[in-house]
């Protein structure tokens, strides 16, 4: 499976609030915390964002609250995947668990500029940015996560383990 | 090779002899906690697992403390969707306005949380029981679902960084200050997927109360938990709260830890975090031009019974300044009451302070205390992101209570220990 898209880059712990401020979390519905993904670093972010398109940003990212919000957010903005140098821990759970895809890499991390054309293959992790026709190599997943990833998420995981 | 602590909880609880750093494992849960934020979404997706019923309706407790009392029509809307779902499922631990509090402070209150439980929660400052004993760690609202339909949850075992405490806190300086301290050493992800590991002879100086705030705020270094070892101060906490026999583990000698940090409690000055992360960590006494629009003394970070005591104690006398607003939010009914019943809302009122029904609200700009494009507001809360408590051009500083009630005092930040 492969991702293309163009490239939103930002810097280093990138945080929860940011990604989805509380003041939207009165509802769950997806579309409509879409519609506010990002809005205090990036107000054109949502304008902007194509189906396709990826995050590229530095240390940390996710950090601060649980919120599954997060994440949703981000997955029904379009976005096809999240590549950092580091997640946060709980977004890199809710992440794996409602399936959009993260890849940490840090060379990509540091050099992938905003506006790049990048395509990610999710069965190699590797990272190419077509703008300048570098590549990169993401950490692979720990066979637990392929495991969860391949079921189609923690529910499917579940269901079929327990 | 010895354990840590956290190795040997989870260790019991995944039914293995031992486990190290980087393994994975299935765990059994002792509670699994949600609010009324994200349980909607467990709530959702919870027939996805295929369980007709949560594992054990005694071991989940729904806090509605986010938006309550209901803010607007979706809040109430989100409210119903946790209040039905309690009552078809018969949760023990579900609690309604009037009983409710906020969740880390109502959980150790109510005695739902032991020495050695291995908790979830549905909200990332579920590190907070740390202070008890307990493996206790934040997740999403997916993993939220999954404790509840089967009781278990994977992780990876973390690696611990131990914090080697020494010497005692001076006067007017509290856990609040310890914690920013360390997170303005570390930073925010200077704990990533760690365990925090609180230990040595200074541990024993602190309150219980001070070991919630210190444990509460891991997360802000990006730890899995936050733990303390298990004393007598432990133990009769835990007594008094009517909460089950505990399960005693302590970390071995021979433990490995990936790093050891050497903190002498009396070099600790009053701290403050500045906008926007908390590890901008600043001396309290650097802050005197900063002025300030507001005060918020509450949430699960600072709203317990010693810290509207400690706000308490610098308001008598006095008057928040010209101007400024100042929200005292006590977290549970319980210490609402003991705050009142103490005479502490005479001291508060007096001073021009407002005080609130337990309610997470401001802390995470929910609601009650909204900040307007360049406020700026001293808040003994856990966050100072950008947007965090209102307008994206606000700010929020992170304080003790100690610090915040001299910062309303004064109108500026300013150092509790100058204040006579």
């Amino acid at each position: 499976m492969k991702a293309e898209g163009k490239v939103f880059r930002y810097g280093n712990n990138v945080d929860t609030d940011v990604i989805i401020p509380a003041r939207y979390l009165n509802t769950s519905d997806h579309a409509e915390l879409a519609s506010h993904c990002m809005e205090d670093i990036d107000p054109d972010f949502v304008r902007k964002v194509e189906k396709g398109d990826i995050i590229v940003a530095g240390r940390n990212f996710g950090c601060g609250s649980s919120r599954e919000h997060a994440p949703i957010a981000i997955k029904a903005s379009g976005v096809s995947c999240v590549i950092a140098e580091s997640f946060a821990r709980i977004f890199y759970r809710n992440s794996l668990n409602i399936g959009l895809p993260i890849l940490e890499c840090k060379a990509a991390s540091e050099e992938i500029a905003d506006g790049d054309k990048v395509s990610v293959d999710y069965s190699t992790g590797v990272i190419t940015d077509e703008t300048t026709g570098k590549s990169y190599q993401a950490e692979p997943f720990p066979p637990f996560m392929q495991s969860l990833i391949q079921a189609g998420g923690l529910a499917a995981y579940i269901k079929e383990n327990f | 090779m010895g354990m840590t602590i956290t190795e040997k909880i989870l260790a019991a609880a995944s039914h293995e002899k031992a486990v190290h750093p980087g393994q994975l494992i299935m765990a059994d849960l002792s509670m699994v906690l949600g609010n009324d934020i994200t349980s909607p979404v467990a709530i959702k997706e919870f027939p996805k697992f295929g369980k007709e019923h949560v594992f054990d309706r005694g071991k989940v407790a729904l806090v509605p403390d986010h938006f309550t009392p209901n803010k607007d029509i979706k809040a109430a809307e989100q409210c119903a969707c946790v209040r039905a779902f309690a009552s078809a499922e018969d949760i023990t631990n579900y609690f309604e306005v009037g009983e409710v509090g906020v969740e880390h402070a109502l959980l150790p209150e109510k005695g739902l949380v032991t020495a050695g439980d291995v908790v979830i929660g549905a909200d990332s400052h579920t590190c907070t029981y740390g202070a008890l004993g307990a493996f206790s760690t934040g997740v999403g609202s997916t993993d939220m679902a999954a404790g509840m339909a089967i009781g278990k949850a994977w992780f990876k075992v973390p690696a611990s960084i131990r914090f080697d405490l020494k010497g005692s806190l001076r006067p007017r300086v509290t856990g609040k200050d310890l914690i920013l301290h360390i997170i303005g050493m570390i930073g925010v992800d200077g704990a990533l997927y760690k365990a925090m590991e609180f230990a040595g002879p200074g541990v024993s100086s602190l309150s219980m109360d001070d070991r919630f705030t210190v444990s509460n705020m891991a997360i802000e270094a990006g730890a899995k938990c936050g733990i303390f070892p298990v004393d007598e101060k432990t133990l009769s906490y835990l007594k008094e709260h009517g909460a089950k026999e505990p399960r005693v583990f302590s970390s071995d000698p021979d433990a490995e830890y990936e790093k050891v940090y050497e903190i002498d409690l009396a070099t600790v000055n009053p701290t403050v975090a500045y906008p926007h992360l908390p590890e901008n960590a600043h001396d309290a006494s650097e802050g005197a031009s900063i002025a300030i629009d507001q005060v918020v003394i509450g949430s699960c970070t600072n709203g317990r019974l010693s810290d509207l005591r400690a706000a308490a104690e610098l308001f008598r006398g006095h008057h928040v300044a010209k101007g400024l607003r100042c929200l005292i939010i006590p977290a549970t009914p319980r210490i609402w009451r003991e705050a009142m019943d103490e005479g502490l809302f005479t001291i508060f009122t007096d001073a021009g302070c407002v005080i609130s029904p337990p309610t997470c609200g401001p802390c995470l700009g929910g609601y009650m205390g909204i900040l307007s494009k360049g406020e700026r507001c001293v808040s003994t809360t856990n966050r100072n992101f950008v947007g965090r408590m209102g307008h994206p051009e606000s700010e929020v500083y992170l304080a003790s209570p100690y610090t915040a009630a001299a910062s309303a005092i004064a109108g500026h930040i300013a150092d509790p220990e100058d204040f006579s």
